[in-house]
Order: structure tokens, then C-alpha cells, then sequence
């Protein structure tokens, strides 16, 4: 099966445009790009999919040992990349996907030709005078939390066995959320571990911080040490609160993006 | 739309219902708790005036609620526009934690405002912790019992048979359905004396942990036997002479033969115990069968067994469980006949022969093995130079 099909990617917009991939963050899948990406396919063209694991991704496309380091995920988006024979495209990620685009940038540098992280951090746990923003401890807490609500995992099943009418629709829109309780820990457990600060160096082309204000999942100084460690960044707060200004302030989001392409690079 | 917004706020939000007996809080649009009832001020023990207008819902959460909330709660809220029966646990003032269930729906008319209820699930929260510790446990214990199935399995199976000079044979074990349950097919090969060895293939009746007991004693008695029973027929009566079918609960049926090696042919003495007879094929695609029926191990007081004699030509013999030929599609059997004909058609050699009759066994049935399979077939080996 093409890895395409297998991530349920589309693509959209502008055929001659520049390329642009959005990369959804742990959590829920690519409608989380559903409010910015109408303005950006005005003049790109622009690549969505689900992460292996995540929203309406095949099953089948998650292996809990490739996908035990952002490296299996690197590489899913690499294969993504040359099955759709684009090159030079710019890597949009949220969250931990900021720094799996920022890893496949460093693979592969052929593929990318800038960086926009919104909401980045290089590593969640606070470390010997960085701060991260967590301890180990609430990591724990997360997991378990995530152990006690399988947010609409069980929602499918509940109608299969009520026997009532299933509307494929619905059943779509419901799934972009919708993730296998241990492959959501398991995706935890990496993205909250993790530490890529090591990797943001090794970037060389134009990139994007995107901060929002308040932020307490990847707090203001997790973004400031991503932005000042990736040689030439530029820095952005999106006045905003929460981690998902492409949620919570879509317009400021797409002005910022767009921005920047028009500039950089 | 803001006289609307308004008229709103004054029939809902800003006027907390202390009576409800749940926590009622509305949200702005920034996350901040914009107004908050007299039962909600308990749950996270504050006083009335310290929270609306001041507490974000995050700050009253421990981080990883903090994180779920970011990732989960509210791109869910959005995108749905309702959650339900959403466990967190929220932080009181002196740090200490209160399990809550929470629905949120976010309102139809403000943007970005949200309302919630929140049920304080202190007693309900360690039974379902008592039950989560449970499954897991279930769930653990699930998964050890079926490495124990497989490793107890691998010990019933031997690898690969033994290289026997100017002999070819092929093995092949394919457990049933997911390799989880212990079936009870077996082979084995192993040597007697300097020029003869032992074949054999058998099934025991049923599955699980006393079939497994039984498939180890028969395959273990078969070799204690051989030394001293040449006589394959003799061998299966003093099998079911030991075999205590009071005490063992299931019966098996055997397929065994001695080969020896006399003046560089083979000469072959078989026996069945309830089994179906090996399948002998011709360089020429003939296939026919060997062995005389006999009584299952196990079930009759009075057993019969016979032995007979062959030489080894030019030809490919065939041993097989049940699973082969009762393999099944909705009502449709493999049955004999597809056995014969597969044999038939295949390549003269053992190895291809064992191959095509696993391989199309599973293909018939779509890959999921409703019984387990063993086959085993073997030639004579022209002698390398």
C-alpha cells in the first residue's frame, strides 16, 4: 500500500504552488490544521496526513518499535516526501512535530527548504538549568490520566454493538481524535521524553518559531531556546493562550506563515 | 450579535446557580473561569471571589492535566462542540487532589465560551482505579499464558528434523488461529540404532494445557518404546497400554514408521493408530496409500494394530494431521481428494510436497487456521558423490 493511503494524506491548493506539509502534533490528527489551511492553499500547495497512530491513519501504519523514537516518524515522513516526489518543501509541525520536521530536515536535506515550528520545545523536562517545564513525575501523571480517559476510542465499538446506523461521516469526523490507548501512551511517553536539543544545530535552512503567549505545554522559555539554538531563526509570539494558536488564533497563525514565506528562503 | 451575546450572558453565565448540586463553571474564551457556583468553590476548595475572573481551568490542574487538556480537551471541544465524562483530577490550594468527571459543551452562541460540569468522583474514583488495576492484571496474565502457550508449543515441535544420511525430510508446523492455544499435533524423527530411525506423527484430541500434557507423554513414550519394540504395531500396543485414558482425558491417533536402511534402499514398516494412512507418490504423479487401519490410542479395550512392510522407491511419502484434510471454508472441506491431487501436481521431492500442503491448507482458509497442521514428508536422497 502507497504510505500516501497509508497516513491518509491529501493534497490541496495552488498544483504550481510551493509545497507546504503541515505536521499534526500529538493528540489529535491533521483537521487540527483545518482553520489555517484553506488560506494557505490560496497560493501553495499543501500536504496534510495523519502520523502513524493517529486519526484516520491505517492501523496497520504503526509499529510499536519503529515508532518507539521520532526517528520511525522521521522516516515515515521522508517515505511520504519522495513517494510524492516533492522536494523543497517547506515543513509546517506542531509541537513534537516541529521536531520531527526539524529531523528530516537534518536526513534529508534535499526534501526541505524551511522550518516553521509552532509551538515547539526540544524537550519537555526540566534539565540542569533548562527549563522544559515538567518533571518526570508529571509525566507520569499524564499517562495515567490518559490511562483513565480513552476519549472517544470506545465511541465506534458503543455504536457497533447499539447496532445503530453508522454515518460514515461522522464516524470520520470523529476520528481525528480518536487514538489507540496504547499507541497514545506510547506516543506520550516519546513526544514527553524526548530530548532533541542536541539536533536543533544541525539545521541549516531559513526556520519560523511560532510562540504562543501563554503556552503551558511548551512554555515561552522551551520556544526562546528552540528559536535561539537553530542558527538565524526568527522568533514569534501569537498573542494567544494555550498550545495551539492554529486553533485558538488561526488568522494570526496563517498572517505569520505566510509571512515568512514571502520573506524567507 | 453582542445585544444577543448579552441577553445570553444574563440568562446563563454570569449568574452561578448555587443550588445545583454539580459544579457549574462557564469559560471565556481565553480559558479563564469567568463565573463559577457555590459547589464548585467546594470541590476545589476555595472561597467564593477567589476563582471567577482570576483562575485560568488550568491552573487548577496538576501538568499533566495541563498537557491532556491542551491536547485533547479543548481540540475536541472545538472541533465537536461536546465532551463528556472526562476524568481529570483537579488542585486544590494545599496541592492535595480531587478526582472529578467533567462534560463540557461549548456555547452556541458565544465564541470560544464553554460551560462545564464537574461531579466530584472521590469514592467512585478508587473503585474504578481497583478495576483499571484489575484488567491490567487480566491483561498481563493474558499475555504471559500465551508465551507459555507458544513456549510449551516449541517444546512439543521440534525444530526441524534431523539430517539423516540418504534421507530427505521435510517438517512443517503451523499452530492454529493466533498460536495461542496449545494444540495437539506432533511429530517426531529421531535414530534407533546405526541404520534405522523412527517417523513418527500423531494428534491428540483437544486442546490447551491436558492436551499438551498428553502430546508430551505419548511423543516421550514413542521413544522410550522404540529401542525395544522394532515392531512399529508393537510399539502402538504398548503406547496404549500405558496410556491411562481414565486419568488422561483425551486419545490420540498416531502415524509411525521405522525406516532401516538395508543394502542402500529403505525398507519402511508403518503403522496407524486411528490416523489417516501415509500418501506414497510415483515419480509419475501417482499417489496411493500405505498402512492399515488401526485403533485410536486411548478409546477401545481391545486394540488392533497392523504393521506393513514397503521399500522405498523412487517415491515421496507423506504423513499428515486432520487439520489438513478437515480444513475448512464456511461448509466446504479440503478433504482427501484436494490432498491427493495437490500431491500429485506438486514437484517430486519432500520439501515441495510439505510446502504446497501447508501453504494451501492455509490459502483455503483464508489464512486462519481453525485447527493446527503438521506435515511431514520424506524420500530417499541419491548419495552425494
Amino acid at each position: 500500500m502507497p504510505v500516501a493511503t497509508h497516513l491518509n494524506a491529501a493534497v490541496r491548493g495552488r498544483v504550481d504552488g510551493e509545497v507546504l506539509v503541515l505536521l499534526h502534533g500529538f493528540g489529535c490528527g491533521q483537521e487540527m490544521w483545518r482553520l489555517v489551511a484553506p488560506a494557505l492553499e490560496r497560493d501553495h500547495r499543501v500536504v496534510t496526513f495523519d502520523l502513524p497512530g493517529s486519526g484516520a491513519a491505517d492501523p496497520a501504519a504503526y509499529d510499536a518499535v519503529r515508532h518507539g523514537s521520532l526517528e520511525g516518524y522521521r522516516d515515515d515522513v521522508v517515505a511520504l516526501l519522495d513517494e510524492l516526489d516533492l522536494t523543497g518543501a517547506t515543513l509546517v509541525g506542531h509541537s513534537v512535530s516541529s521536531m520531527i520536521a526539524v529531523l528530516v530536515q537534518a536526513a534529508r536535506p534535499d526534501l526541505v527548504s524551511r522550518l516553521v515550528l509552532v509551538a515547539p520545545s526540544a524537550r519537555y523536562l526540566d534539565d540542569d538549568g533548562y527549563v522544559g517545564g515538567f518533571a518526570e513525575a508529571d509525566i507520569a501523571d499524564l499517562l495515567a490520566l490518559m490511562g483513565r480517559n480513552h476519549l472517544g476510542w470506545q465511541d465506534p465499538l458503543a455504536r457497533l454493538v447499539a447496532g445503530t446506523d453508522g454515518d460514515v461521516k461522522h464516524e470520520l469526523e470523529q476520528s481525528f481524535c480518536r487514538t489507540r490507548p496504547e499507541v497514545a501512551e506510547q506516543f506520550a511517553a516519546v513526544t514527553f521524553r524526548g530530548d532533541n536539543r542536541d539536533d536543533l544545530a544541525a539545521v541549516t535552512v531559513p526556520t519560523l518559531v511560532l510562540q504562543a503567549r501563554d503556552d503551558v505545554v511548551a512554555p515561552m522559555s522551551a520556544g526562546r531556546f528552540v528559536a535561539d539554538t537553530i542558527p538565524g531563526a526568527t522568533f514569534e509570539v501569537i498573542d494567544t493562550r494555550g498550545h495551539c494558536p492554529h486553533l485558538t488564533a488561526p488568522d494570526e497563525t496563517t498572517r505569520s506563515i505566510q509571512r515568512f514565506l514571502t520573506t524567507a528562503g | 450579535m453582542v445585544a444577543r451575546a448579552e441577553q445570553h450572558d444574563a440568562s446563563t453565565g454570569s449568574a452561578p446557580d448555587d443550588d445545583l448540586p454539580c459544579g457549574d463553571v462557564v469559560l471565556d474564551a481565553d480559558g479563564v473561569i469567568a463565573s463559577a457556583n457555590a459547589e464548585f468553590h467546594r470541590i476545589v476548595g476555595r472561597e467564593p471571589g477567589t476563582v471567577a475572573g482570576r483562575c485560568t481551568l488550568a491552573s487548577l490542574l496538576p501538568a499533566g492535566g495541563r498537557v491532556y487538556l491542551q491536547t485533547h480537551l479543548w481540540p475536541v471541544l472545538q472541533h465537536d462542540g461536546v465532551v463528556r465524562e472526562v476524568s481529570l483530577d483537579l488542585l486544590r490550594p494545599d496541592e492535595t487532589r480531587v478526582p472529578v468527571l467533567v462534560n463540557a459543551r461549548a456555547d452556541a452562541v458565544v465564541p470560544g465560551r464553554v460551560r462545564l460540569a464537574v461531579f466530584e468522583t472521590r469514592e467512585r474514583h478508587r473503585y474504578e482505579d481497583g478495576l483499571l488495576e484489575a484488567s491490567r492484571a487480566a491483561e498481563r496474565a493474558r499475555s504471559q499464558a500465551a508465551a507459555l502457550a507458544q513456549t510449551l508449543q516449541a517444546t512439543l515441535i521440534p525444530p526441524a528434523p534431523p539430517a539423516i544420511p540418504r534421507l530427505a525430510v521435510s517438517a512443517t508446523y503451523r499452530p492454529a488461529g493466533d498460536g495461542t492455544v496449545v494444540g495437539g499435533d506432533f511429530y517426531d524423527v529421531f535414530r534407533v540404532d546405526a541404520a534405522s530411525w523412527v517417523i513418527a506423527l500423531g494428534d491428540v484430541s483437544g486442546k490447551g494445557t491436558s492436551a499438551a500434557v498428553v502430546t508430551s507423554f505419548v511423543r516421550y513414550t514413542i521413544r522410550a518404546l522404540a529401542v525395544e519394540h522394532p515392531d512399529p504395531a508393537d510399539l502402538l500396543h504398548e503406547l496404549d497400554r500405558r496410556f491411562d485414558r481414565d486419568e488422561l482425558g483425551h486419545y490420540c491417533t498416531v502415524v509411525l514408521a521405522l525406516l532401516t536402511e538395508i543394502d542402500g534402499r529403505w525398507r519402511v514398516r508403518l503403522a496407524l493408530a486411528g490416523h489417516p494412512p501415509a500418501l506414497v507418490r510415483g515419480r509419475d504423479g501417482s499417489v496411493t496409500e500405505l498402512g492399515e487401519f488401526g485403533s485410536a490410542i486411548g478409546l477401545f479395550d481391545e486394540a488392533r494394530f497392523t504393521c506393513v512392510e514397503h521399500t522405498l522407491a523412487d517415491e515421496v511419502v507423506t504423513f499428515y494431521t486432520d487439520g489438513v484434510t478437515e480444513a475448512h471454508r464456511g461448509g466446504e472441506l479440503f478433504g482427501e481428494a484436494a490432498l491427493g491431487e495437490l500431491i500429485a501436481s506438486a514437484p517430486h521431492d519432500p520439501r515441495e510436497v510439505t510446502a504446497r500442503v501447508a501453504d494451501a491448507v492455509l490459502t483455503f482458509q483464508g489464512g486462519d487456521a481453525s485447527d493446527d497442521i503438521a506435515v511431514i514428508s520424506f524420500a530417499a536422497a541419491p548419495q552425494l558423490p
